[in-house]
């Protein structure tokens, strides 16, 4: 109840200060049409952000704090706060160096891109490097057991840590780090491949549906709605139930059954897309003139359809992969995606996750499951933000 | 108003093919097990008998297509079949006990309940937050706030729901202990303790769903705001509240109805993980046990539920902005 | 007589790639009360930005960078939103060019004609729901006590146009922006909007600003005319003498695209072979018939234009042509040779015979093709040439559609003008070095200094090359310029069919008639002349219906 009252109080606060702010400004620029059409909204809104940065230096000043107590309490929120300043100045950085090296093309990209993309195509760039050269960056293998369990991250050997583990080590010995390392390569590695299945599968089906029409595409059509009316994550719970009895069978990792039934689920939604696109390319006049020429189904497909697909497709990708990517990290979460001893983020948040609940005494025992969740989302984030913008730029274009 | 009607009991009808469509396809899934399940589950190492005994339990020795129809008579009639641990116990003990059977429905039952209790919750809080910032970002378009909102609603819809659900769980329960971070919710609980119990599972989802439901409505909006009409309106001299009530929101009504229903059908993926995460004894729950125990008959009838709550709130979606189009309304 | 708006040096800028362009360059606009000023330009000329800067408003992305509009001396510009809100509506009114996107489509057609009266506080709803009724009748529209009731979609495109003139006039103001209200309209139907129009503004002394690109139309509309070019006033003068006298080299110009025709050809040897026959051709979208026993022929070196107004059958005579759509009855003959019904089942040599030029260069061109694919694809596709010899080819064509081969050849349609783009669609054709084209609307969507150039082409490529055209427009301007002979169509049939000479010289079908006499001429007397000879009551949309 107190809460509440506080809430309420500090609203009305807050509305007090911004409706000051406007007669305030409307009083020292002479009514400018700025100040003098402001609504009362936009005033509001001001304060409460002023409200809102006040808050946040505050907050991150108390995790400075002398006191263990409270800098414990804000441990996180300055790190939150470090973590985002960081980024944005790699990021900006990033842009510079974008808009200064590199081909004419290139540079003109940079230059037209907004901080939330620049930051994206860096992570994304981080990324595959560190998937890439994963057993070149880690300093133990993935599998390794190194005899100290559960050694605390932060290598200050006072809080029970070891600087050879800077993130530790797990219940069985192995190093977090590299196993995080090890998980860009596993995690993403299957996302990117199953990705590209699910690609060439729904692209080709729902080009060919597009172009040719009549009944391959009603059949295609109908088929992929029956299959879309099935919440896609329960429908590959289902399917990952059976497909681990089979694999017991026949003895091919669960893994590549995954590949195989997330590639199929993720189909359908491309293939809705690519004949959406398709049939969109298809109605053109220029596709007509071709088919009037006498143009055969391949060069229909290939050189007048494809090359005008390919920016809705490219931003589908992206998308797509992190649609997949996050439906393999629930499973391996779930503890049904991808299976030990492979290193794979979700299976390590699962495994890490009660650490959670010593944050208020040592902060830093805390920090490894989110630090596995942490990946995925930053990714993921990443692949957004530069999808939202490449579609913001195709959508601009045509007006 | 014939014509509408008529547009609405075709959907109706459609909406029931999927189902009946979807209720074959998991049948059919179930059914590509190598063998029978009652084989693959046991184990290479039973004994023919006991194998023979959970089949007859199951109902294996019939064929496939007569079982189906048993099946679907059953689950039209509230009886989605035994469990397999149920199946097992029995098949064990040798002997029907009778009365103290436990069946799929009873062990769905309280959890479906428990389940869309959090759906509510979860509802209750996102749907008007959402379509409120989502009216505020379409107005301030492009404004700081607007753009703020932007990177806070992707960065969301991007995070794996266990992310967001450990960040609250670190924030809210552990550093600063305002919400349990356990749902241990138990039947006869009063309101305020189960809504307590609730509150951090349903923040989590709201988290995901006010994200995307927001984006949604402010693409609808803006959409809306760009056309002749609105313009017109403006050009009538009308004050921007009457431009907003009267002009916009009658039209906005159809996307915004079909955006909230389209985002409540995507709760029901949400909902698993969340459940999982905090221990919250809903059917998602329910679901991924029986999936890492194999309990077919279970994960069958679970799945069996959610496509039909999924169906169900597109079929909703697609009626109500049906409803609510003028054009259909006031037919020629 | 007082003035009522006063514009001086407007500038307006539009924003693209995060900087801000120039749109309008220091305009300066006078009117006077219940005066009627012409605001003509071709795209990209400035007027509806003009027209909306006239009541005060911009659109997203556009603003007002310098200047004043003095509407009775109040500054528009530096108006607050309060002020400017008062006279919107009340003083000042707008009509739109689409009525069917401007009217809500959730509120009852007079609900919204009461709202700006109500809202304004000039009258009650009752009161301004009589009046409604009353403008209604005043605008002829059908059942003006009951049409109003209905909700926008239920009612006829020209019928809302006027409708919206009504709402326009709800609270009488003192000026009202026509913003092109009879662009997207057929001609029989633009004749009564024009009518309405007219009388409406002239009975209560409003002061109107009309914006068209159609010269015919402002000549019958305005007072005085004010001609723009990009952005720049080019001159402004009364209505008769601008017609009559134009100063400046662009106005003539413009003037000048209505008198190009050309010459009759001899009349056509009646026993040669017909480069294309069409015999009899009835053909279905589905169950229904869209077109009955149609039949004409065309004949080597002439120009068939099929004239009809939207939803007349021209645009599926050349999908039956073409094979598209196969006819349902009847066949297609290429030099005396019956052709295969289905598009599918012709060869290559038979698809080359037949090509086509299509009304939207846009979507015509493949946007990922250079000018060089594009055009080359048919020479190595017909003809066999590759390397060398087909870009010869190509840059033989492109020199033909008069289009410098070494500056073209590597572009994208995306940077080139939309009647450049036209051009290409034309040299696509001329690759397959066909016999026969389709024309489909190729200038209707060109300004017409712009058309004017693609007629003159294809009539100097006809004489050249002894190509046939069949030619299909809803415009008669067009027909004048380029055809040799006419085939009238509505609902599907062929109404009249003959030499161009014939078809402009009375007697006619009723249908050809009325169309003729609904094309708009250069004359300022002549919409208050057919009114006249015609009787208010016989004009568009009941005039087809009494046929």
């Amino acid at each position: 109840m107190n809460a509440i009252f506080t809430i309420i109080a500090l609203l009305v606060a807050i509305a007090a200060c911004g409706w000051v702010f406007r007669i305030a400004g409307q009083k020292f620029t002479q009514n400018r049409p700025y100040f003098r059409d402001m609504t009362f909204g936009v005033a509001f809104g001001y304060a409460f952000a002023a409200f809102a940065l006040v808050a946040l230096i505050w907050a991150y000043l108390q995790a400075q704090s002398s006191d263990p107590l409270v800098a414990n309490k804000y441990f996180f929120f300055g790190k939150a706060v470090e973590g985002f300043l960081i980024f944005a100045v790699a990021a900006w950085l990033f842009r510079l160096l974008g808009r200064a090296v590199g081909t004419a093309g290139t540079r003109k990209l940079f230059r037209s891109m907004p901080l939330t993309a620049s930051f994206g195509v860096l992570i994304i760039i981080l990324y595959a490097i560190v998937a890439i050269f994963a057993g070149v960056i880690a300093p133990y293998g993935q599998e390794e057991i190194l005899g100290a369990a559960n050694v605390v991250p932060g290598g200050d050997p006072a809080l029970g840590g070891n600087p050879e583990f800077p993130l530790g080590t797990d219940q069985i010995g192995r190093d977090i780090l590299s196993r995080l390392i090890y998980g860009a390569q596993n995690t993403v590695g299957i996302a990117f491949a199953t990705t590209l299945l699910a690609f060439f599968i729904g692209g080709s089906l729902g080009f060919l549906a597009a172009t040719l029409g009549g009944w391959l595409d009603q059949l295609l059509s109908r088929v992929v709605d029956a299959l879309m009316a099935i919440p896609s994550l329960i429908f590959a719970l289902l399917l990952m139930t059976i497909a681990s009895v089979w694999s017991n069978q026949v003895g091919i990792p669960l893994t590549y059954f995954m590949i195989l039934i997330i590639a199929v689920i993720d189909a359908t939604r491309v293939f809705r897309l690519a004949r959406a696109v398709g049939s969109s390319i298809v109605v053109m006049d220029y596709i007509e003139a071709a088919k009037l020429r006498g143009e055969g189904l391949t060069y229909l497909i290939f050189r007048e359809i494809l090359p005008n697909a390919t920016a809705p497709l490219l931003a589908e990708f992206g998308l797509r992969f992190c649609f997949v990517f996050l439906t393999i990290a629930s499973l391996s979460f779930l503890g049904v995606g991808i299976q030990p001893p492979l290193a794979d983020w979700g299976t390590m948040v699962r495994d890490l996750g009660q650490f959670i609940n010593f944050a208020a005494f040592a902060p830093q025992v805390a920090v490894t499951p989110l630090l596995a969740a942490g990946a995925i989302a930053l990714l993921t984030v990443a692949v957004n933000f530069v999808v939202d913008w490449m579609l913001h730029k195709s959508s601009g274009l045509k007006e | 108003m014939s014509g509408l009607l008529k547009i609405i009991i075709q959907r109706l009808f459609l909406g029931l093919i999927t189902l009946l469509v979807v209720s074959v396809i998991i049948f059919t899934a179930v059914n590509l097990l190598p063998g029978d399940f009652a084989q693959a589950i046991l184990g290479q190492g039973a004994t023919e008998e006991a194998v023979a005994a959970i089949r007859e339990q199951l109902g294996l020795d019939q064929h496939p297509v007569q079982r189906y129809f048993q099946w679907l008579a059953g689950a039209l009639q509230g009886d989605l079949g035994t469990p397999m641990s149920q199946a097992l116990f029995k098949s064990f003990a040798g002997t029907n006990t009778g009365e103290s059977d436990v069946t799929v429905l009873s062990q769905i039952g309280p959890r479906f309940a428990n389940t869309m209790f959090l759906a509510a919750v979860t509802a209750a809080i996102a749907v008007p937050l959402s379509i409120f910032l989502g009216i505020l970002t379409a107005l301030y378009r492009n404004s700081a706030f607007d753009r703020a909102m932007n990177v806070f609603t992707l960065s969301s819809i991007s995070s794996p729901e266990f992310f967001l659900a450990y960040i609250l769980i670190l924030f809210l329960a552990v550093l600063n202990p305002i919400f349990p971070s356990l749902s241990n919710i138990f039947e006869g609980m009063a309101f305020g303790d189960r809504l307590e119990k609730t509150m951090l599972p349903a923040l989590t989802l709201t988290l995901v769903v006010t994200a995307h439901m927001m984006r949604m409505t402010r693409a609808a909006i803006i959409n809306l705001l760009a056309s002749p009409y609105i313009e017109m309106a403006r050009l009538k001299g009308l004050s921007p509240m009457r431009v907003i009530v009267k002009h916009a929101l009658p039209n906005a009504l159809a996307p915004i109805i079909n955006v909230v229903a389209l985002n409540l059908a995507y709760l029901i993926t949400g909902v698993v993980i969340v459940e999982v995460v905090f221990v919250y004894p809903g059917i998602g729950q329910l679901f991924v046990d029986s999936v890492k125990i194999r309990d077919i008959p279970v994960v069958q009838a679970c799945c069996l539920i959610f496509a039909a709550a999924y169906i169900l709130l597109n079929l909703t979606a697609d009626i109500l902005s049906i409803i609510s189009n003028p054009r259909l309304r006031h037919p020629k | 007589m007082s003035q009522l708006l006063k514009i001086r040096g407007l500038k307006i800028e539009g924003r693209s790639d995060e900087t801000w362009n120039p749109i309008i360059n220091g305009v300066d606009l006078d009117l006077n009360k219940g005066e009627v000023l012409g605001l003509i330009g071709e795209s990209g000329a400035g007027k509806s930005t003009i027209g909306l800067a006239a009541m005060g408003y911009t659109r997203d992305g556009v603003r007002i960078s310098d200047g004043s509009v003095e509407f009775e001396g109040v500054d528009l510009v530096t108006a607050s939103a309060a002020v400017k809100r008062g006279l919107l509506g009340s003083r000042i009114a707008y009509v739109a060019q689409s009525a069917a996107a401007s009217f809500n489509p959730a509120h009852r057609i007079i609900d919204q004609h009461t709202e700006a009266p109500t809202q304004h506080n000039v009258s009650s709803k009752a009161d301004s729901e009589a009046d409604g009724m009353e403008l209604y009748r005043r605008l002829r529209l059908p059942n003006p006590n009951e049409i109003g009731f209905r909700y926008p979609h239920q009612v006829s495109g020209g019928q809302l146009q006027r409708a919206m003139t009504a709402m326009a006039m709800s609270c009488r103001p003192d000026l009202i922006i026509f913003d092109e209200p009879t662009t997207a309209l057929d001609v029989t139907t633009q004749i009564e909007v024009l009518a309405a129009i007219r009388d409406i503004v002239e009975q209560f002394d409003t002061a109107a600003i009309y914006i068209t690109h159609d010269l015919a139309v402002v000549a019958q509309m305005a007072d005085k005319i004010k001609v723009l070019l990009r952005g720049d006033e080019v001159e402004e003068a009364d209505t008769r003498t601008m017609l009559s006298a134009p100063t400046e080299d662009y106005t003539k110009s413009l003037w000048a695209v209505r008198s190009f025709e050309r010459p009759a050809k001899p009349a056509i040897n009646v026993k040669a072979t017909p480069i294309v026959s069409v015999q009899g051709v009835t053909a279905a979208y589905g169950k229904v018939d869209v077109l009955h026993d149609v039949s004409f022929d065309i004949h080597e070196g002439r120009t068939v234009a099929v004239v009809g107004e939207s939803g007349s059958g021209k645009s599926t005579t050349a999908r039956c042509i073409t094979g598209l759509l196969p006819p349902r009855i009847g066949h297609i003959e290429f030099e005396g040779v019956q052709m295969p019904l289905d598009y599918r089942k012709r060869d290559k040599m038979q698809l080359r015979q037949a090509q086509m030029i299509y009304q939207m260069a846009d979507t015509a061109l493949n946007p990922r093709k250079t000018i060089g694919e594009t055009i080359g694809r048919p020479v190595e596709f017909y003809m066999g040439l590759t390397g060398k010899e087909k870009r010869k080819r190509v840059e033989a064509l492109l020199d033909e559609i008069e289009l410098e081969p070494s500056q073209y050849i590597d572009r994208l349609p995306s940077e080139l003008s939309g009647g450049q783009k036209q051009r290409i669609g034309i040299a696509r054709a001329l690759a397959a070095e066909p016999k026969f084209i389709i024309c489909d609307e190729v200038t209707s969507a060109l300004d017409q200094l712009v058309a004017e150039g693609i007629l003159k082409l294809l009539a100097k490529l006809q004489d050249e090359l002894g190509l046939s055209y069949m030619f299909i427009t809803h415009d008669l301007a067009t027909v004048r310029a380029i055809s040799d002979e006419v085939v009238v169509m509505k609902d599907g049939v062929v109404v009249e069919q003959g030499p161009k000479l014939d078809m402009f010289q009375p007697p006619h079908h009723p249908y050809t008639d009325l169309l003729l006499s609904s094309v708009p001429e250069m004359d300022p007397d002549w919409l208050s002349n057919l009114l006249e000879s015609r009787g208010v009551d016989n004009i568009g949309d009941a005039a087809v219906d009494k046929m």
